[in-house]
């Protein structure tokens, strides 16, 4: 199956310091790699979930994919298009077959507009001129289960749950190919969080939809998604499919990420394995694997060898991980 | 033991440290009176950890800032009290409350990086809040750097002399535990202290609390919508809803035998408890009734499955499961009379 979206190399910088500080404090790199390296491919109706810590350049994959951050290097082609070179109105047409929803519900939409224009709006930006919007954005409040009389109130007035719904009927407005999620069920009750996520799959389901889920609940990532990965200072440090990653991790930082979500049960027998310190500055990465200086397998070769990436497990060999000491399948 | 009355007064023969007793509360607001609380009672035994559960807006925040006397103004106690070490809070004069704050009682917060001052350094901050006890400035720094190195901060010696910003947001939760702790309180309270965090950090600063609370001793308020922290960390748990208490047990009772049918709702929807893959998920249907005129009898009828008339008409008194566990529901009163 051909991908829909193919992320190739991918490296995202970002200047950390001012040109007069770099020189003052003869810095020889004032950039920071906020995502370096990274390759993926999301096929047409494909769930994938990033998952990670903050800082993981989880949220800085999906702004470069919308264009919203320049990308330094790599390439990200949509449905064959090479994506990185075209910008302004060359772009355009790309970013109506993409969509994204933005991490903050509310604060993504515009306090003075109402629903209605809300929903409105991107046919206006994209000139669509053949339906008629009014009726358009009923069909889409419709659809994410919401009155058609809340076309008329305001961002202020919807509860977290219904600006969610309010930033799903938006990103679905010009029937897109793939939807981008970052962090959809973010200061969402549990109650609420489900209905969110039932809407997303029901609308995969239905539309055929691509999804990539930004998320560092492992929950949310463990029932919606075919195939994840898990992010480290920028880079995969394992991607594959969820099922198999869940049953048997087999970097490290997985293992440790996986049984750090505390369960919803006092006797559970916690088999956990805590990580040590903190995620490092990615100013100052450490060498070799990154990993190695949280690590508890972390042997002599991790501080100075950079793991290639290994591929094994899955049918088709798609579990690929980056360590040199991987636990056993 | 008369049927109705919360069990766990009754049940402990040890005064408690804190008792929230049919505590009513609410906010003036341009749309009218919010009854934010609502007949909440509530007993902390000394050494024990309480978790408060409940949605955004259940008032369990409000409920930890009301025993720590930090309400907004428009906010308005109507009726209830609160004894802490058997004199009520409530009818204190607020010098003599505020004597407690930093004392016998102190909190942690949501967000670590708001709850330090920016401008001043932590090593100030820390000598700051020891100011009800008694010693020399440099016998309460070097407490403070003990603590520091308690909580785990490397190199306290030096960091101490740091500002908030220097430290990431790991380490400034552990300072704020230091900071809490510090005083050695009798109770502690903790509001939501591990939602900023990453879920690797979570777990740490949660063996962290727990570790130090079995060192000093003291209890914890334990505010949390994470219901896998509460059911690691907590002793007893307490389940609120719109203002409401409506489910008081130990934390074996809430998340293995749960009586109220919000509770259980609760614990379904948690996607972490469903052991089978599935793309579709539990929810609560309808939505967290509007708290300026909440619907009459009990609150949680209108997105209950199984309500019947009586929720309509009557509010439902607590009712005892066990010796240590009640809820407000009209459907335990046929179980409970039954084997008796």
């Amino acid at each position: 199956m051909s991908a829909l979206l193919s992320v190739n190399d991918l490296r995202v910088r970002f200047r950390a310091m001012s040109r007069l500080k770099a020189m003052a404090t003869r810095a020889e790199d004032p950039f920071i790699d906020a995502v370096c390296g990274v390759s993926f491919d999301i096929c047409k109706g494909e769930t994938l979930g990033l998952v990670g810590e903050s800082g993981s350049g989880k949220s800085t994959i999906a702004r470069t994919l919308m264009g919203l951050v320049y990308a330094q290097e790599g390439s990200i082609r949509f449905d064959g298009q090479e994506l990185t070179g075209l910008i302004g109105s060359a772009r355009k047409p790309y970013r109506r077959r993409m969509a994204m929803m933005f991490q903050d519900p509310v604060g993504s939409l515009s306090p003075r507009l109402t629903v209605r224009s809300l929903l409105m709006e991107p046919f206006r930006i994209h000139g669509i001129t053949g339906r008629d919007p009014a009726a358009e954005a009923d069909r889409l409040l419709k659809m994410v289960g919401l009155p058609v009389e809340f076309g008329r109130r305001y961002p202020h007035q919807l509860s977290g749950g219904q600006a969610r719904r309010v930033g799903v009927a938006r990103a679905l407005a010009l029937e897109p190919d793939l939807i981008i999620a970052d962090e959809p069920t973010a200061g969402l009750d549990v109650s609420v969080q489900g209905e969110v996520l039932n809407l997303l799959s029901r609308l995969q389901r239905e539309l055929g939809i691509a999804i990539l889920i930004i998320t560092h609940n492992l929950n949310v990532v463990r029932h919606m998604t075919d195939r994840m990965a898990i992010m480290y200072l920028g880079r995969f440090v394992e991607v594959g499919p969820t099922d198999a990653i869940f049953e048997r991790p087999r970097h490290p930082y997985t293992e440790a990420l996986l049984s750090a979500n505390p369960e919803a049960d006092p006797d559970a027998v916690l088999d956990r394995v805590e990580i040590s310190g903190e995620v490092p500055s990615l100013m100052m990465r450490p060498s070799g694997c990154e990993f190695h200086t949280r690590c508890r397998y972390a042997q002599d070769i991790c501080g100075r060898v950079f793991p290639q990436p290994t591929a094994d497990g899955g049918e088709d060999g798609s579990h690929v991980f980056k360590c040199h000491f991987p636990l056993p399948a | 033991m008369r049927p109705g009355e919360p069990a766990q007064q009754v049940a402990s023969s040890r005064p408690s440290l804190l008792e929230v007793v049919d505590l009513d509360l609410a906010f003036q607001t341009p749309r009218g009176r919010v009854l934010a609380l609502r007949d909440v009672s509530l007993a902390v035994q000394p050494g024990e950890i309480v978790g408060v559960v409940g949605e955004s807006g259940s008032g369990k925040s409000t409920l930890a800032y009301t025993v720590m006397g930090l309400l907004a103004e428009n906010a308005e106690v109507t009726g209830g009290a609160i004894p802490f070490e058997g004199r009520d809070l409530l009818s204190m004069t607020a010098e003599k409350r505020r004597r407690l704050l930093g004392n016998r009682m102190s909190m942690i917060f949501q967000d670590p990086t708001t709850a330090l001052n920016p401008v001043r350094s932590i090593e100030k901050q820390m000598i700051d809040i020891q100011h009800h006890q008694g010693g020399s400035r440099r016998e309460k720094r070097r407490r403070a750097i003990e603590m520091l190195e308690r909580v785990g901060i490397p190199d306290p010696q030096s960091r101490i002399g740091g500002y908030a910003h220097e430290f990431s947001g790991g380490m400034r939760q552990r300072i704020c535990i230091a900071m809490a702790l510090l005083v050695k309180p009798a109770l502690l309270i903790a509001d939501e202290p591990t939602t900023a965090l990453d879920a690797t950090l979570e777990v740490q600063i949660i063996h962290l609390l727990k570790d130090l609370q079995r060192e000093i001793g003291c209890s914890i308020i334990f505010v949390s919508h994470h219901l896998g922290t509460v059911a690691e960390l907590c002793d007893r748990v307490a389940v609120m809803y719109a203002g409401e208490m409506v489910e008081y047990g130990t934390v074996r009772q809430i998340f293995h035998h749960p009586g109220h049918p919000y509770t259980k709702a609760l614990l379904e929807c948690d996607p972490g408890r469903i052991r089978t893959k599935t793309r579709v998920l539990p929810t609560i249907p309808g939505e967290v009734p509007n708290l300026v005129e909440p619907p009459s009898g009990c609150i949680f009828r209108e997105r209950c499955p199984h309500s019947f008339d009586r929720c309509v008409t009557e509010v439902p008194a607590p009712r005892d499961l066990a010796p240590t566990q009640w809820a407000r529901c009209h459907l335990l009163d046929d179980a409970a009379e039954a084997p008796a």
